[in-house]
């Protein structure tokens, strides 16, 4: 399982708690655990992500151990400690403004 | 009837307050989606208890809520709101093309009849609407063909604000984009013209016959009188008597003809309500002073009420869809403003009193009547 852990708007959007869990075939990527994400929580489609394009959102970041992986491509493998569950992929909203 | 419900939407999340019909003693819930901007919410005429909200985020971007039970509960619905083929271009402000791209939706109209049909006007404006109570949208695409590439974005974006749908017939309604203009359908959104002749917008657009491109702010129709349209435009209040074919001025004595929303008197069809605001650089009223102005004459001939309203070092915006009515007798008149203050008149704008004061900037303002 591998733990994500969400800002308030979209825990909250989500009906769920602040740290969730999503189970993944195969070695985890970002795309693929973003996509096992919007598959478990629908309501999240669009909001990380564009809809279409799956581009990430201007003001959202991702990060994991640490690193920031938010300009990495979707098939980037995620770290050892998030795929064991040691670590969370955090989806965190920006600081943005003044 | 025994009371109102007041759906306010604001920059940090929602507010419903309820009342009987005296409109004295108000019950405040909120806020609903704390931190998403709520452009606005309303309720369908079919059935109160089924609402729409349309929350956006410059994070998380947009997300629709229903509900089924008069806000006490809601739901996250369909966000997907994808332009019909190509999307095209629009004009942008340097008067290049720029292609469309969604970013919110300003204004949510449940159909008079069916509980699970809705429109959504949108930025980068276009009409939706949902068939199935929000799940999936599918755009009018008809609407951008009226040379969409014309349109331009005014200050706040090029939005489409106001969806006015024709009691009398299905097939007709109305919608307005700023800076594109008002727009007619008579094939129940198939195929669109534009309504703006009469409009002048003498700097913006030097045209006087120009098709598109005017900054219409608001327009409201009384529902007796389907045929008779009152706009606040950008500056200008106007009327049309011939469904929008036809516009004439009638600013008469208001102190400015800025402004935002425009309403009618439930049970007056020439009973009308504008609040002028000084300039549009100026987003307040004149002289420090909030006042609705109300014309009983159908326009032209205006007064200004006062009664209850800060009569000075007053600096707060009225927005396009923060101005609304109820049906009781006497009709009750609503609005918001950016100071986060929500005013009521329970006697046709004669007097009013704040039912809350200190609520973020508000978006919108709309009542529904409870059984």
């Amino acid at each position: 399982m591998i733990r994500v852990v969400l800002p308030t708007h979209l825990w909250r959007l989500a009906n769920a708690s602040r740290e969730i869990e999503v189970q993944v075939e195969g070695s985890p990527t970002l795309g693929s655990v973003l996509d096992a994400l919007e598959a478990q929580y629908p309501m999240l489609g669009g909001t990380i992500r564009d809809h279409a394009t799956k581009q990430r959102r201007p003001f959202v970041r991702f990060f994991a151990c640490g690193e920031d992986l938010s300009h990495e491509p979707p098939d980037t493998p995620l770290p050892e400690a998030v795929v064991t569950g040691e670590e969370p992929l955090r989806v965190v909203g920006a600081m943005a403004g003044g | 009837m025994s009371g109102v419900r007041v759906l306010v939407g604001t920059r940090k999340g929602a507010f419903i307050l309820t009342s009987d019909a005296r409109r004295e003693r108000w019950d405040i819930s909120g806020p609903h989606f704390a931190g998403w901007e709520i452009y606005h919410l309303k309720g369908s005429p079919a059935d109160p208890d089924r609402l729409y909200a349309s929350q956006s985020s410059d994070w998380f971007g947009q997300v629709i809520h229903r509900s089924n039970d008069g806000g006490k509960t809601w739901a996250p619905v369909g966000n997907e709101f994808v332009y019909d083929g190509d999307p095209g271009t629009h004009q942008w402000y340097d008067g290049t093309q720029h292609p469309w791209e969604f970013k919110r939706v300003w204004y949510l109209e449940p159909s008079l009849t069916d509980p699970d049909t809705v429109y959504a006007g949108v930025e980068d404006a276009a009409l939706f609407r949902s068939s199935d109570g929000g799940q999936t949208w599918q755009e009018l695409p008809g609407l951008r063909e009226v040379k969409g590439h014309l349109w331009q974005p005014g200050a706040g974006g090029m939005c489409l604000h106001t969806i006015l749908q024709d009691p009398n017939d299905p097939n007709r309604i109305f919608i307005a984009i700023s800076a594109a203009g008002a727009f007619r359908t008579d094939d129940g959104g198939q195929s669109w013209r534009p309504v703006n002749d009469g409009l002048k917008s003498e700097y913006e657009l030097p045209d006087p016959n120009a098709e598109v491109g005017h900054c219409v702010h608001n327009i409201a129709m009384h529902p007796s009188r389907p045929g008779v349209l009152f706009m606040q435009k950008h500056w200008d209040v106007m009327r049309s008597d011939d469904a929008g074919d036809s516009w004439h001025e009638i600013s008469g004595n208001l102190p400015t003809d800025f402004g935002f929303p425009i309403a009618v008197h439930a049970h007056e069809p020439d009973t009308i309500y504008v609040v002028p605001i000084k300039s549009d650089s100026e987003h307040y009223p004149p002289d420090g002073k909030l006042r609705v102005y109300r014309s009983r004459t159908g326009g032209n001939e205006w007064e200004a009420l006062t009664k209850g309203l800060p009569q000075s070092n007053c600096y707060v915006n009225v927005l396009r869809s923060a101005m609304t009515v109820d049906s009781l007798d006497p009709c009750g008149v609503y609005f918001g403003t950016t100071g986060g203050q929500v005013y009521a008149s329970a006697d046709s704008g004669d007097s009013w009193a704040p039912i809350v004061r200190d609520l973020p900037a508000v978006l919108s303002v709309e009542v529904q009547m409870l059984p």
